[in-house]
């Protein structure tokens, strides 16, 4: 069963120099308070997994934290570069970074084979580009049935999953809607999962048959972080902040800038500093 | 009114989808020419990010293919693996709109890297869904503002396969798909031709001159024997664009100035 507790007991939990981690939300649902809780931690030596590194792992590669980062697009969306990725990448700033690229394609069906515990993930893809040139973990497989060569990537089966959901209930069964990206796959490859959450309440309440859910005894802890997802979004609860996202690119061009935000706003700020992004547009789903 | 070269490029991209297509749209100029469609001659578009909204209608242009807008206006939103897996894999996806830091005249696509791979000059957003886009989709179409920077004689790197070597490049590597087969610029529209695969300009922009289109592109561009020109923006499509712009820009500026947390 599920375990509530604090963010940085959370962190501790799952967390340990060295491991790997895929911190997932596609665009919707940025675990964004568990990064800063890593950073305030000092984790050290982090394999960093995201499809799409985002500011995120843009502030955990520029502290430090990241040894390799396995990734699929690591771009600041609509507005440009992650400037902490490119520097880490161009000039080995704060340290070398190794790299580990996919298609997203290829990233989603190994979040899935991690799932489904298999070794690796079969698919039709990577034809006539340079990646497998530079990555060898991608290779092909031919089908025993029709002959067809199709690429093959090894399963993510990361040491820790931190999430961010909407709700979870007292039971520690967890609950997504909207763009649910690959949280659900790739909790259920890790080994252990951190979830954060908007809200807990006592029921669910009335909802599709369908809906994403997580049951308590597929996840390790559960922490209460209202607007944990900032400046990423939460359906229903607050939206993305995109003028934050357009900020940041000044914020992170150099850095001096990059480490004074960090300083003013993460190691001199707690979890509850997210609290205040929380405030609802609407009646949750 | 006159139309910016940004603008002319847009309402371009725009008129060559039609109400049949259902299209796979990449983030900017692809995605404001879709969403212009879909508010002038194509209201029945089929668009879907690779978020995983599947025929959506958002009223501003999201800045990420996730924003929520995209998910309100959905018809349904599905996982990030189904929608490689089902949907583009599965063959469902008639048209690929992609843009790129770089191209070749064979619609090679470099978003990856400028200089080697090793000891990157500029380090790019790298691939994200463009690989299996480009080989996926039935066909592909590519938007771009033309420079010498980004018009190459040799790409840096094969993000994404247009014809390769052209010829029956694709062919030979066992791609079933048309691959790119239009690209719009600020200046031309382009077509590859049937058997070489080389991109050919087949209209200019209006007060566009061969001379312009190849000061901006770095090789040496093919014109079409009968080359036409692109009938000018109507009154609809440019205030529809700039409405549109007008409302994305609203819905993206804020009172934030970067205090975090």
């Amino acid at each position: 069963m599920a375990e509530f507790v604090s963010l940085s007991q959370g962190i501790e939990a799952v967390l340990s120099d060295g491991c790997s981690v895929a911190m997932e939300g596609f665009t919707h649902l940025i675990p964004h308070a568990a990064g800063h809780e890593t950073i305030r931690q000092g984790k050290r030596r982090l394999t960093l997994i995201r499809m799409t590194p985002d500011l995120i792992y843009d502030q955990l590669i520029g502290t430090g934290c990241a040894e390799k980062l396995i990734f699929s697009w690591g771009g600041n969306p609509g507005v440009g570069s992650l400037h902490r990725f490119r520097d880490a990448v161009e000039n080995g700033w704060p340290h070398r970074l190794e790299i580990e690229e996919h298609s997203h394609a290829a990233m989603a069906n190994a979040y899935e084979a991690g799932a489904a515990n298999l070794p690796f993930a079969v698919f039709r893809g990577y034809k006539g580009v340079d990646l497998p040139s530079v990555n060898p973990q991608i290779r092909s497989v031919t089908c025993p049935y029709t002959g067809e060569v199709l690429a093959t990537v090894p399963a993510i089966r990361p040491d820790a999953a931190i999430i961010h959901a909407l709700k979870a209930d007292r039971e520690g069964n967890v609950l997504l809607e909207g763009i649910v990206g690959v949280q659900k796959e790739a909790v259920l490859a890790a080994k252990r999962s951190l979830v954060t959450v908007e809200e807990i309440v006592d029921d669910f309440g009335p909802r599709n048959a369908n809906a994403v859910i997580l049951p308590s005894w597929a996840v390790t802890t559960i922490a209460h972080v209202p607007g944990g997802a900032y400046p990423s979004y939460a359906h229903g609860y607050y939206k993305r902040a995109n003028d934050f996202y357009i900020a940041w690119d000044k914020i992170a061009r150099e850095r001096e800038t990059f480490l004074a935000w960090i300083k003013e706003n993460v190691l001199e700020k707690g979890p509850d500093a997210f609290a205040r992004h929380a405030q609802p547009q609407r009646e949750a789903a | 009114m006159t139309a910016t070269p940004t603008e002319m490029m847009t309402i371009a991209a725009a008129r060559l989808l039609t109400n049949q297509d259902v299209c796979f749209v990449g983030i900017g100029a692809p995605s404001a020419a879709c969403n212009l469609a879909r508010l002038t001659h194509a209201p029945k578009i089929t668009l879907i990010y690779e978020s995983g909204t599947l025929s959506t209608r958002p009223s501003v242009l999201p800045l990420s293919i996730g924003d929520g807008e995209l998910c309100d206006t959905a018809l349904t939103t599905v996982a990030v693996p189904e929608m490689f897996r089902y949907w583009l894999q599965g063959g469902r996806i008639t048209i690929g709109f992609l843009g790129g830091a770089q191209i070749d005249r064979f619609a090679n696509l470099n978003t990856t890297v400028v200089g080697p791979y090793d000891a990157p000059k500029v380090r790019l957003p790298g691939g994200g869904g463009a690989p299996e886009i480009a080989s996926s989709c039935g066909e592909i179409f590519i938007t771009l503002k033309q420079s010498r920077r980004a018009m190459v004689d040799k790409i840096d790197f094969f993000t994404s396969f247009g014809h390769g070597e052209g010829g029956d490049h694709r062919a030979r590597l066992g791609i079933a798909t048309k691959g790119p087969t239009l690209m719009v610029t600020d200046l031309a529209v382009w077509r590859t031709d049937p058997v070489t695969h080389e991109f050919t300009v087949v209209l200019l922009h209006p007060g566009v001159t061969r001379e312009m289109v190849q000061a901006e592109c770095g090789w040496t561009v093919r014109f079409a024997d009968e080359v036409g020109e692109t009938p000018p923006p109507t009154e609809l499509e440019l205030t529809t664009l700039r409405d549109l712009n007008a409302r994305t820009k609203a819905a993206h500026s804020g009172t934030n100035t970067g205090d975090a947390a």
